[in-house]
Order: structure tokens, then sequence, then C-alpha cells
């Protein structure tokens, strides 16, 4: 698979080469984890990205570009491998994507460093966000607590007061239970971390269930929240304990889970039910491309798609010229499919949050619906740490 | 019952609590019932390594052979399942499904690829079947893509049932009940049939049994198939409770080589019993280890290490069980 995309990723660029005749096309390096157990997220990433690469035929901001597709497998040192490869070979200007945070950890100073525009669109570590940020770092997604933060508000909002939390044992795990507690101020009643290989929860809901909780909140993305949220379902907890999320429930595992997440709220920055014209058309392409609903990764990836097709187009496809390249990213002019959309001075969007609800859509299919917006305009956790003005 | 005067006491007498054997037994979220609830989902974890490692075991102490793809059928069971059940909403019909399409896939690739590395050496083995593990994840991929696709348990199984006052799902019941089950089945199959006596007679002279007349190459396709189709039983049984995806074979072939090696390479007893002793000793130390260990240490301390030494405590044990007898805790009979 790996190959087949970098042999189409090629095959895009060589045709576009071929057709555009005499302009050189803009080398972007598009970095995920399309294998792996986030290879689901990574998929949705390239998927969304390319739908826009496609829809302009192969241009971004009018400008031809190759979309050099790779795979890191959620492998640091593999990852490493791939940017040495791209920037020192390939000789790219821009790198895209980023499924998971121990990538952007193991990249993203060697990425800026060389002065290589980095878009991530979906891991936001806290560090990258704050300390170590950087004017060649934009991202389109969240800081990774901050949807946390969002379901933290909401549960404080509801007034339960014994709150239950579970989550991987890694760092965007301990960072959105982190997250959770910023807005969310009473002591949680337990905190429970498993090991990232478990699969199995029984044991746990079986303590979680004695322990009596008011509501529950998790973190357990892609395939391990199809995993929890079924055994949740069998283990007879659903519609008894509210079960509170993030990036647990999405286009990615409802196809999977169906009947068994119905009413899970999830946080987030975009669901597939947005009402504007933007949110609209990339749900409606995707569906029809793909035959399934867009998750949230694709939509952030959608959005650096975009982002990236509107700075190309200021700067005439002259990225050479970093100066104007950097103002005309920041500039993020361009339609959101989360409606208002603006890079605050680390680079990291401020953007409005929402506790979205699984529920049956018109045609029956299981979806996110959106509910109350919990965060209206919020900057994330970390920003006063970062000096960039 | 004497232990609620004890904890009332110690409650006066101060901030410490009482030692920590005491409090796992009386504690506020430790009851014996829940204790016992664990103790089953132990049993349960076991019953389902036990459906894997019984497979691997025959086909790595009977035929010599080491088979990494192991974990690979298992995916494919569960993925046959999903599909038959998608279209046909019959259990039995994807159980069905998913066993005879294993045991075919398991029969396919004795014969055609695993067959002429019989002779060689295990790194040989090792390297042919790591290629199965990436073809078979491809090959999935492509086909059902890199999503996690459904499967529900059967209706009558997918509520719970009232057990110690606490509610537990009726589906895990079913996989104990099925799990014991094929123990008995596959016990009676070697130790009461010809087919078995075959089996049994191949492990310990292969040469023998071949020039006494037995086709000892239709012999090793079917205990591969036999193999594969336990895998594939056990994914089926799997896909209601995990993700169904590329890969999902990987994660589990850990954990059943732990099993054979602490039960007796080629040993199916010794899988049944190891598999029981690593499932429950994994889900109640998992539980249990962090919480006995906030009695003894500092909140924090006790949050980070605790999971941490869980998740070892199955490798450690096996350490044990290799340095004391490393023939394993219940090796065949020869």
């Amino acid at each position: 698979m790996r190959h087949m995309l970098r042999l189409l990723g090629f095959a895009v660029g060589i045709a576009f080469v071929v057709s555009a005749t005499a302009q050189q096309p803009i080398k972007i390096g598009f970095v995920a984890s399309l294998s792996s157990s986030l290879g689901a997220l990574g998929q949705d990433m390239h998927d969304a990205f390319m739908l826009v690469v496609e829809r302009n035929k192969g241009r971004l901001g009018g400008v031809p570009v190759q979309i050099l597709v790779e795979d890191d497998q959620l492998k640091p040192e593999v990852a490493t491998q791939i940017i040495d490869k791209l920037i020192d070979k390939e000789k790219v200007p821009i790198i895209t994507g980023i499924t998971g945070s121990n990538i952007m950890m193991a990249i993203h100073k060697k990425v800026v460093d060389k002065g290589v525009f980095l878009i991530g669109s979906n891991a936001g570590p806290s560090p990258i966000v704050g300390a170590q940020c950087s004017p060649y770092y934009f991202h389109s997604a969240t800081e990774n607590g901050q949807r946390a933060e969002a379901v933290g508000k909401y549960a404080a909002d509801k007034g339960y007061r014994r709150v239950y939390a579970m989550a991987p044992n890694f760092q965007a795990g301990t960072d959105t239970v982190a997250g959770f507690k910023r807005y969310y101020k009473h002591p949680l009643i337990e905190e429970v971390y498993t090991p990232l290989n478990q699969l199995d929860f029984q044991a746990e809901l079986a303590q979680l269930s004695a322990a009596k909780p008011d509501a529950v909140y998790i973190f357990y993305p892609g395939s391990f929240g199809v995993q929890f949220v079924r055994q949740w379902r069998q283990a007879g907890l659903s519609g008894k304990i509210p079960l509170l999320s993030t990036s647990t429930v999405d286009g990615i595992n409802l196809p999977a889970l169906q009947d068994s997440a119905i009413g899970v709220g999830d946080g987030s920055f975009w669901g597939p039910e947005f009402e504007n014209p933007a949110s609209r058309q990339f749900v409606a392409e995707f569906e029809k491309k793909h035959k399934r609903i867009p998750s949230q990764y694709a939509a952030a990836a959608y959005d650096s798609a975009l982002l990236l097709d509107s700075a190309i187009a200021k700067v005439k496809g002259n990225v050479a010229d970093k100066k104007a390249f950097m103002a005309a990213l920041k500039a993020a002019d361009f339609r959101s499919v989360r409606g208002t959309f603006k890079f605050n001075h680390n680079n990291f969007p401020i953007q409005d949050f929402y506790l979205l609800e699984v529920a049956k859509d018109s045609r029956g299919r299981y979806t996110l619906k959106t509910g109350p917006k919990t965060m209206p305009a919020a900057q994330d956790a970390y920003h006063t740490q970062c000096p960039m003005k | 019952m004497g232990g609620w005067a004890l904890r009332r006491q110690a409650a006066h007498v101060g901030e410490r609590r009482p030692d920590p054997a005491f409090f796992l037994l009386f504690g506020k979220s430790m009851t014996w019932n829940l204790l016992v609830i664990q103790a089953l989902n132990g049993l349960q974890y076991g019953v389902l390594l036990f459906l894997l490692a019984a497979g691997l075991t025959l086909v790595l102490g009977v035929m010599n052979f080491v088979n990494l793809a192991h974990g690979s059928l298992y995916m494919l069971g569960a993925y046959i399942a999903a599909a038959v059940f998608a279209r046909s909403n019959s259990f039995i019909l994807a159980g069905l499904a998913a066993v005879l399409g294993t045991l075919l896939i398991g029969a396919i690739i004795e014969r055609t690829t695993l067959r002429t590395f019989y002779a060689r050496g295990h790194l040989d083995q090792v390297l042919a079947t790591f290629g199965l593990i990436l073809f078979f994840n491809e090959a999935v991929r492509i086909i059902w893509g890199q999503s996690p696709v459904y499967m529900a348990a059967p209706d009558a199984f997918s509520g719970t049932i009232d057990l110690l006052g606490s509610s537990y799902p009726s589906y895990r019941v079913l996989v104990i009940v099925v799990g014991l089950m094929m123990g008995g089945g596959l016990y009676l199959l070697i130790h009461h049939t010809r087919v078995g006596m075959l089996i049994r007679a191949g492990a310990t002279n292969a040469q023998m049994v071949s020039v006494l007349g037995v086709d000892i190459q239709f012999l090793n396709t079917l205990l591969f198939g036999l193999g594969a189709a336990m895998a594939g039983l056990s994914g089926m049984m799997a896909a209601p409770i995990f993700a169904v995806q590329p890969g999902m074979g990987d994660n589990v072939l850990i954990a059943i080589i732990v099993v054979i090696v602490i039960g007796g390479i080629g040993s199916v007893r010794g899988a049944f019993y190891g598999a029981l002793i690593v499932g429950v000793v994994d889900t109640v130390g998992r539980i249990y280890l962090p919480l006995l260990l906030r009695q003894v240490a500092e909140r924090t301390i006790a949050d980070a290490a605790g999971p941490a030494l869980a998740s070892m405590l199955i490798y450690l044990f096996m350490a044990v069980v290799l340095a004391v007898r490393p023939q394993g805790l219940f090796p065949a009979r020869r």
C-alpha cells in the first residue's frame, strides 16, 4: 500500500510535470502513519489532503505540486530517515502531515532548524506549542490537551462530582487527562493508564463500575476506541454512566462501533454535521470519493491543504522567499471547514470547541451531532511559553 | 464480618492504613466479589489465549516448525467471520466460515510455501513466516481497508448476566464455555482417536511413522490446518470484543509465545494451564498490583510504577519458569 501510494503520488506528479510544460512543481513531503495502530488516522489525513490536490488538478495556489507520500509506521526512527531523505535528497521546501506525537517530537526540530516549513495537521504535543515553537511551524489541528479541556469544561458545567478517567499510558494519554483537569477542578476519583498494547479493558471496567462514578472521561484513539466502547457496551454500562471522550469516536471507528457508541460524548473542533459551506463541500466530496464519513483528522488535513493552497497563491509559487511565505501562511486566508480560523502568535489556531454526540444521521448512518460550544475562541494553555510575537 | 470492626478501628487509629493484604481483601473498592469477578476475567482472557496457543504449540512441538504467521490466521478468522456476519447476520454461520476458511488457508500455505522450509533451520522458518505476516496484513488492508470493521456479538449474548451482585457481559461467558469445550475436544482428539495417536507418534519419531506407511505429509497438512482453524476460531470469538483491523494478530503473538514457553512447548495440556496462569496473573496483577503499591508507596510513584510492573509480570513469571524448569511447567509426555 505504501509503495502504491508513493507510486500514485509520483505518477500524479509526473503527469502534471508533463502537462505543466516549463513550470517546475513544488515538492511537498506528506508524512503520516499510514500503517500501525494509528494507520486509519493517517489514511484519513492522506485522503483528505489529496482531495484538495486532486480537485485542483495537481495544483496548490495555481502552481503544480508533487506530493511525496511517506509512511512513518508510527516509528520515530523510520520518520527521521524519511525526513533526511525528503530534505537532503528531494530538497522539499514543505513537509506536512504527522499523525503521532512521538513522531512529531522526533522530527520537529530537525525540520524547522533546516528552514523547511512544517505544517502539522494532527499531533500537537505541548512542547512544540510552547517553548519550542518556531516561525517555520504551522498547525491546522489543536494542541493535544485542548479537546480534553473542552470536555472538562462540559463536565464541570454539568456538575458531575465523581469523574473517573482512563487513557493509554503514553504522552498523548497523559497530556489529554491533564487537559481535562485544567477546566474540571474536582479531583478525579481515579486515573487509570493502560499499557499501549492492552486490548481488553474488561478488568478495568469491573473496577470502574464498582467505583460508581457520575461520569467517565476517556481518550482511546483509533482502534482503541472500538475496543473500549464496544466492551463498555457489553459490560452493560452504556446508558447507565455518561461516557465523555476525545478522539475516541469518529468517522474512522463509528462504522465498526455502530449501536455501541450511541450517546457517547466527544470534544472536538469540528464535526461532520457542521453547517457552513466549506464543511458541507468537504464532507460531500469526501463521502463521494471514499464512501465514508470523514473524521476530525481528515478535517484538519483538508484545512492544511487549503492553507497551503492560499499561501502558495499569495507568493505566486515562490516559496523560496521564506519571509513572504511565512507571512502568507500566517494570514490563513482560506475558508476553513470549522468556520472561523486564525493563527495565534505561536502559529496554533485560535478556534471554537464543541461537545459532539454520537447519533444516527438522516441516512441512518452513525455520526457525530454537533452539541454545545463549550469553549469559544479558545487559545491553547501553552501559548504564553512561546517567545514568538 | 470481623473485618468491619478492624477497619473501623484502623480508621480511628490514624492516617496510616492497615497492611496491604488486609486492605486488599476488605478495602473500599476491593471486595471479595470483585476479586472473584477479576479472576473470572483472567480465566476468560486465558481461555482466549489457549485457543491461540494450542494450535501454535502443536505445530511447534509436533512439526518442530516455528510459525510466526499464526497471528495472521487469527486475524483472517476475525475478518472472515465479520464479512460473513455482515451478509448473513448469523453468528453460527460466521463461526463455521471462519473455522473452515482458516483451515483451508492454513492447508494451502502449508502445501505451497511452508513445506519447503521443514528441512531448513528455525531462522529460515522465522523469516518465511514473518514474510507471510506482512503479506496477510497488506492483503486484508487492500481488501477491507485500514479502518477497523464491524462484528457484533450474537443478540442472545449481547447483554449482561447478574453475577455476585455485579453485571457480567454474557458474551464473555460464551467465550469461556467455547474455550473449555474446545480444550475438552482437543484432549479427546489427541488421546482417544486414531488421528491423535498418529499426531503423538509423529511428534516422537516422524521418520518411523512414515516408514510404517503413514502419509506424514498429509498428517502435517492436517495438523497445520487444525492449528490454523483453532486460530481462526479464536479470531472469530475475539472479533466482537476487539477491533478487527490489519495487524491485529501481531499484538497477541507475544502473549501466546509466553504461554507456550510457560506451559512447555508441544504440550496442549501445557498450553491450557499456561494460558490460564498467564490470563489470571496478567489480569489480577494488572488491577491489584497498583492498588497494593499505593499502600506502601506515594500515590504518584505507585501510579507510575504499578502499571509498568504489572505489564512485566508475565514476563518475569516466564523468566522464573525458564530458570527453574526450562522444559515448561507441563511438558509434553514423550
